[in-house]
């Protein structure tokens, strides 16, 4: 009995233990550790948008189909097909793609192949296959519907950790998560939007959803990651990515399939020759 | 088509037969697309007619293998057209073999390749005949060219050579065909000024690169000059008729974009040697885009572009001395909605030509298009004079499948 009394002792001490450091820590103690506290709560922002980033290092290069279904506002939708080619940056700079469209029929094998920079503005140059023409395009339309989608151009191109600020605002439950709740501010030029309030959950630090904020500063679209998958036992990627648009109530989804990692792409399946070849 | 291209391209064809064999991916794709123009002046001669019905087809066969490193694409492509027999003519716009081992890559076959950088007219663009009466107005339409490419792509650029072992003639509209010249050219009574004609082997090589914000290419081409000299001749038949005669000529240029935010600065300009006569040619221009114009989701482009050319009116290009503007506007909407609207002017004569485009997709299958050629205000010694009289409007529906 004195046995059994020690160990029930023990137990109970423990579970007072646990059940007292997930009070006053909360979900938080899942968060990435050395994380600044709320004291600075930009510094914390930066942080966390840093540790997302560096926890999806190391991928190198992916292939993928993208599938995008829109919505209008009376129900109809139609459907656009694109291949990515996916170069990992480590300079902080941002990651090389190169998309070619599949569908609708009167633009396959239209292509784009996109340098981004933090700094400078991107480099993206288009190949229209009809005339055989590589063209440099001007990267300022950010805020421009990407064909005919509820996605803007910079929903896909400024995604670096290096083109906002940041403010940690609180953290809150989200699913069955925590969220870090951070607002970023632009701050590349010709942006359409003052501000995104986006979701990090602190188990994976994997973006949940954004919302966006357009120069009037009121809430235009909101997007939602859902369907995540862990491919190679190390990256995450969503399945699927859901933007509404509060505005016009339309809506697009992309639906992400066959992601490959580590095909062995290298720059030059990135170079403005390569943006010719039939892929 | 003449017979021994077409004696080539099987050639080509049996020769990677066995490589198609192991081919992992295979597509095929098309389209048809019906066309109706409506002329709205009466006709220079009593042949032309004031309608024409035309139906147009493509297909595209692609082989992919070796992870995609082997390619071989057949694009074959044919009109038939109510009227001109000319018109109902065919072509191979690709029929070529792919390879590609990291930073090389060889080319066999009938290819189309695209130089330059300006909207209006390009100059530097010397390497595949002009389809004249698939595009009689914009010359933008090209015939396939058999060709040996071989490219490298390096760390301080991208260099091309070419052997061009075949020339293709330019097709020209029947007696029946409009737009035309008022006098029919007789392709029966072509001259050329090498020895070996169509034989003649033509060379080029081009170094292109980028450095920041500029684009350019610097290109040099020998061989049998694509656009030929007409001259009044007359038929077996005893008729008047335009007779085409091909130089050789030698072409150093070069071409350059500047991508500065919304501003895209473009120049292309040519040396020429040609029957002992060395001529020079330039155009170039600006290009901005408002983004997102006047509240909605679409940009308004605005193209301005200059043309000169130191032959002047004796140039056989048409734009000598001529200014372009043009006006673009793209709704950024799922039908892909785009409408053009530009005017180009002779500032030696005065003649003014303007077209207006509008398309959209009806469905992920179909688009339909609408252009409209409009010439005013020309003299007789303009070079378009020819075809003044040809004003049309164009719609077209493509289906693809």
């Amino acid at each position: 009995m004195g046995m059994t009394g020690r160990i029930y002792r023990a137990a109970l001490c423990a579970a007072a233990i646990f059940t007292l450091s997930v009070i006053s820590f909360g979900p938080s103690r899942a968060e990435a550790p050395g994380l600044p506290t709320a004291a600075d709560p930009a510094a914390r922002g930066l942080a966390i948008a840093q540790e997302s980033d560096k926890r999806d290092r190391g991928w190198g290069d992916a292939k993928a189909d993208m599938k995008m279904a829109l919505t209008n506002a009376s129900g109809e939708t139609s459907e656009r097909a694109l291949r990515f080619m996916m170069l990992e940056n480590t300079d902080g700079d941002g990651n090389w793609s190169l998309m070619t469209f599949d569908r609708p029929a009167d633009i396959e094998g239209t292509a784009l192949l996109t340098y981004p920079h933090v700094k400078e503005a991107d480099e993206q140059w288009l190949y229209l296959p009809t005339v055989k023409r590589v063209k440099r395009i001007s990267s300022a339309n950010k805020s421009g519907p990407f064909v005919g989608s509820e996605f803007a151009f910079e929903d896909f191109s400024a995604q670096q950790v290096g083109k906002f600020t940041y403010k940690w605002l609180r953290d809150e439950p989200c699913g069955d998560r925590t969220c870090h709740v951070v607002e970023r501010t632009p701050q590349y030029e010709d942006s359409g939007y003052t501000r995104q309030i986006v979701w990090i959950d602190t188990t994976d630090y994997l973006f949940r959803k954004t919302d966006f904020y357009d120069r009037k500063d009121s809430l235009i679209k909101t997007l939602t990651y859902q369907d995540y998958k862990l491919y190679d036992n190390k990256f995450w990627r969503p399945g699927e990515l859901a933007m509404a648009n509060h505005e016009t109530k339309k809506s697009t989804r992309l639906i992400w399939q066959s992601y490959a990692f580590h095909t062995g792409l290298t720059k030059d399946d990135f170079s403005t020759a390569s943006l010719e070849r039939a892929r | 088509m003449a017979k021994s291209s077409r004696a080539a391209f099987f050639a080509v064809i049996a020769a990677l037969a066995p490589a198609c064999a192991h081919a992992d991916d295979l597509s095929l794709r098309g389209t048809i697309e019906p066309e109706l123009r409506l002329f709205t002046q009466s006709a220079s001669s009593a042949r032309q007619k004031d309608t024409d019905i035309s139906v147009s087809g493509e297909a595209t066969g692609k082989y992919m293998w070796g992870d995609g490193d082997q390619s071989l694409i057949v694009t074959p492509f044919a009109r038939l057209d109510q009227r001109d027999s000319r018109r109902t003519h065919w072509d191979l716009r690709e029929a070529r073999y792919g390879l590609v081992m990291g930073k090389w890559e060889v080319r066999l076959g009938f290819d189309k390749v695209f130089w330059g950088v300006t909207e209006a007219v390009h100059l530097v663009d010397v390497i595949n005949q002009t389809d004249l009466i698939e595009d009689p107005v914009k010359q933008e339409a090209r015939l396939g060219q058999p060709m040996l490419r071989l490219r490298t792509t390096q760390d301080f650029g991208t260099f091309d050579a070419f052997l061009l072992p075949y020339f293709r003639e330019r097709d020209f509209p029947g007696t029946n065909g409009r737009p035309a010249y008022d006098i029919p050219v007789d392709m029966d009574l072509t001259r050329y000024e090498s020895s070996r004609k169509e034989r003649r082997v033509d060379g080029a090589f081009r170094y292109s690169h980028h450095l920041g914000d500029i684009d350019f290419g610097v290109s040099y081409f020998q061989g049998t000059n694509r656009d030929p000299i007409l001259t009044p001749a007359l038929s077996s038949g005893g008729d008047l008729v335009l007779s085409p005669y091909y130089a050789q000529m030698k072409q150093a240029s070069i071409d350059a974009q500047a991508t500065k935010g919304a501003w895209l600065y473009k120049f292309e300009g040519y040396w020429r040697r040609e029957l002992g006569r060395e001529y020079e040619a330039a155009t170039g221009g600006v290009e901005y885009t408002f983004y997102g114009a006047l509240g909605t989701e679409g940009d308004i482009g605005v193209v301005a572009e200059y043309a000169l050319d130191s032959r002047g009116l004796m140039a056989r290009d048409p734009y000598e001395n001529d200014g372009f503007l043009a006006l673009r506007w793209t709704a950024n909407d799922e039908a892909s909605t785009s409408f053009l609207g530009g005017a180009v002017v002779d500032a030696e004569t005065g003649a003014m030509g303007f077209r207006f485009k509008g398309e959209r997709r009806l469905s992920d299958d179909y688009r339909l298009s609408a252009e409209a050629y409009f010439f005013g205000n020309v003299p007789r010694r303009d070079p378009i004079y020819s075809i003044a009289d040809d004003n049309y409007l164009q719609f077209r529906i493509a289906r693809f499948f």
